[in-house]
């Protein structure tokens, strides 16, 4: 466990010595709040709009911000969060290759699980920073409004898990080549695929359809957004970060048996 | 306490490291000469754990290189061609890191961590970034985190290579300083620093031991560029030549495309 951490700590010690932490946050950031500024001036207009008819009071009544807000804000950062997170793993196993620190590593009386490991919590920590910065939104909901708070709770999870995913998957395109370009291509399309996969499963038959539908990642954390927490979709993220995770170990391993 | 047998190193067709055997006692300086593309790096990759041999065993303090690597790896220090370090890193993190990566106890990370850069005369550079290094400070660096946990082999590719002549002093000296009680194989084609540093030598060509002998053995009949050269040259690459008092004649031999 000490191995686990002082690679981690390294880990997210260098992602903040570089410029391109400050460039991604800053980003998120921006387009997260534009998205939100648009997202909550729509959800007046619309509001002052109902409210403006007669009789329609009630359906005023029935628009809310967890689901007029949050829930497109959410999902267009899950978006943002394809393009960014590359940007962040892409130098982690690559570099490491490039600069000869890979040496290092490997003849380390360290094992390669722990380098795993050590590399994905150093980069989830980071991600976990950038997304828990979008809290503000939240905030300011729930300062001016009343959001429903459990909703808006699993919102954020599925985000946070969703982004998660992506570092696991980031990493595993990293630790293929010492080329930070192609494991940022590499990872993208790995999470853009990922993103759209259930793209196909209205036309692909039932067996295919509905696996299709599972191996979507945003119908997962779609379910979250809305407000609800599922054991399959817990199993869903928990499997898919390990899963990568173990593609990365072997990915690492290779070089012993290649 | 290093014992090569037989090793191999393929890569598809092209055999990298064709069946190298020799041993070095402890406390032994060994020279490991040859050509650029002789098969030196490789050899003290598959040594140091980081590349696994293709056939053949070496032993490392009793130790297999191969099974019981994490045995291995916990004994030796390694600098390879290019100094491993993290440019974003200061001297004095960077050794920090590198000490806890090792298995130094945390208690003595620290003062593992005074005496490399005090023994490698880091002093006046420990608080500045390793990217902002000279080069020869940056050699030191790679040293100093070779012998960071104290190791009781030091395998050394190549560490004087690109420096100007006042830095190579400067190193051999510091290597010679260092050896003491330790083991160290120390690779190069500089062939006066052999003289200055060395008890043994292996000279290495197209991945074949050319020769392995003392250094007072070998430059009895000449200087250490005649015999190098005469090594290198005959074209005879054969257990029965590693005999110095035997030179072979040549013989014609597959290129293994080095």
């Amino acid at each position: 466990m000490r191995n686990v951490s002082t690679i981690a700590g390294r880990e997210l010690r260098s992602i903040f010595a570089s410029a391109i932490a400050y460039v991604v946050l800053t980003g998120f950031l921006l387009l997260g709040g534009w998205f939100f500024f648009n997202l909550l001036a729509r959800f007046n207009l619309l509001v002052s709009m109902y409210s403006s008819f007669q009789g329609n009071a009630e359906a005023a009544q029935r628009l809310n911000v967890n689901e007029f807000v949050l829930g497109p804000l959410l999902h267009n950062l899950s978006v943002v969060l394809i393009i960014l997170v590359p940007m962040i793993t892409m130098r982690s196993f690559a570099e490491e290759k490039r600069s000869g620190t890979y040496e290092l590593l490997l003849t380390s009386p360290v094992s390669i699980w722990e380098i795993v490991l050590g590399k994905f919590l150093g980069t989830a920590a980071f991600i976990t920073v950038m997304v828990g910065l979008t809290l503000i939104y939240g905030a300011i909901l729930l300062a001016f409004g009343n959001p429903e708070i459990g909703i808006m709770a699993s919102g954020y999870l599925g985000l946070w898990l969703l982004a998660l995913t992506f570092v696991a998957i980031g990493l595993f395109a990293s630790s293929l080549t010492e080329n930070q370009i192609i494991a940022a291509v590499t990872g993208l399309v790995l999470m853009m695929l990922l993103f759209v996969v259930g793209w196909g499963a209205d036309t692909a038959g039932d067996t295919m359809g509905s696996l299709l539908r599972y191996l979507s990642i945003t119908e997962h954390s779609g379910n979250l957004i809305r407000g609800v927490i599922d054991t399959k979709t817990l199993i869903y993220f928990g499997s898919m970060i390990l899963g990568w995770m173990f593609l990365t170990q072997r990915s690492v391993e290779s070089i012993r048996w290649r | 306490m290093i014992e090569v047998h037989d090793l191999t190193k393929r890569y598809g067709e092209r055999i990298a490291v064709a069946g190298v055997s020799f041993s070095v006692a402890r406390g032994e300086v060994l020279g490991f000469l040859g050509p650029n593309g002789a098969g030196k790096t490789t050899t003290m990759r598959m040594l140091t754990g980081f590349l696994p041999p293709s056939s053949g065993t070496a032993k490392i303090a009793g130790f297999d290189v191969f099974h019981e690597s994490a045995q291995v790896r916990r004994r030796i220090g390694y600098l390879p061609e290019n100094p491993p370090l993290y440019t974003d890193m200061t001297v004095r993190s960077y050794l920090e890191f590198v000490a806890r990566l090792k298995g130094v106890a945390r208690s003595q990370v620290a003062t593992a961590r005074d005496r490399a850069i005090e023994r490698t005369g880091l002093g006046d550079v420990a608080g500045r970034l390793l990217g902002h290094l000279s080069k020869g400070y940056r050699q030191r660096a790679g040293l100093a985190q070779a012998i960071i946990n104290d190791p009781e082999v030091l395998v050394l590719d190549e560490p004087t290579i690109g420096l100007d002549p006042r830095q190579i002093i400067e190193i051999r000296s510091l290597i010679r300083d260092l050896s003491g009680e330790r083991t160290v194989i120390l690779s190069t084609h500089i062939l006066p620093e052999v003289a200055q540093v060395c008890d043994k030598v292996v000279i290495i060509n197209h991945g074949r031991v050319a020769c392995e002998d003392s250094l007072d053995n070998l430059t009895r009949g000449g200087t250490l560029e005649e015999v190098f050269l005469r090594y290198i040259t005959a074209d005879v690459i054969d257990e029965t030549s590693a005999d110095p008092d035997e030179p072979a004649g040549p013989r014609e031999l597959d290129d293994p495309g080095i």
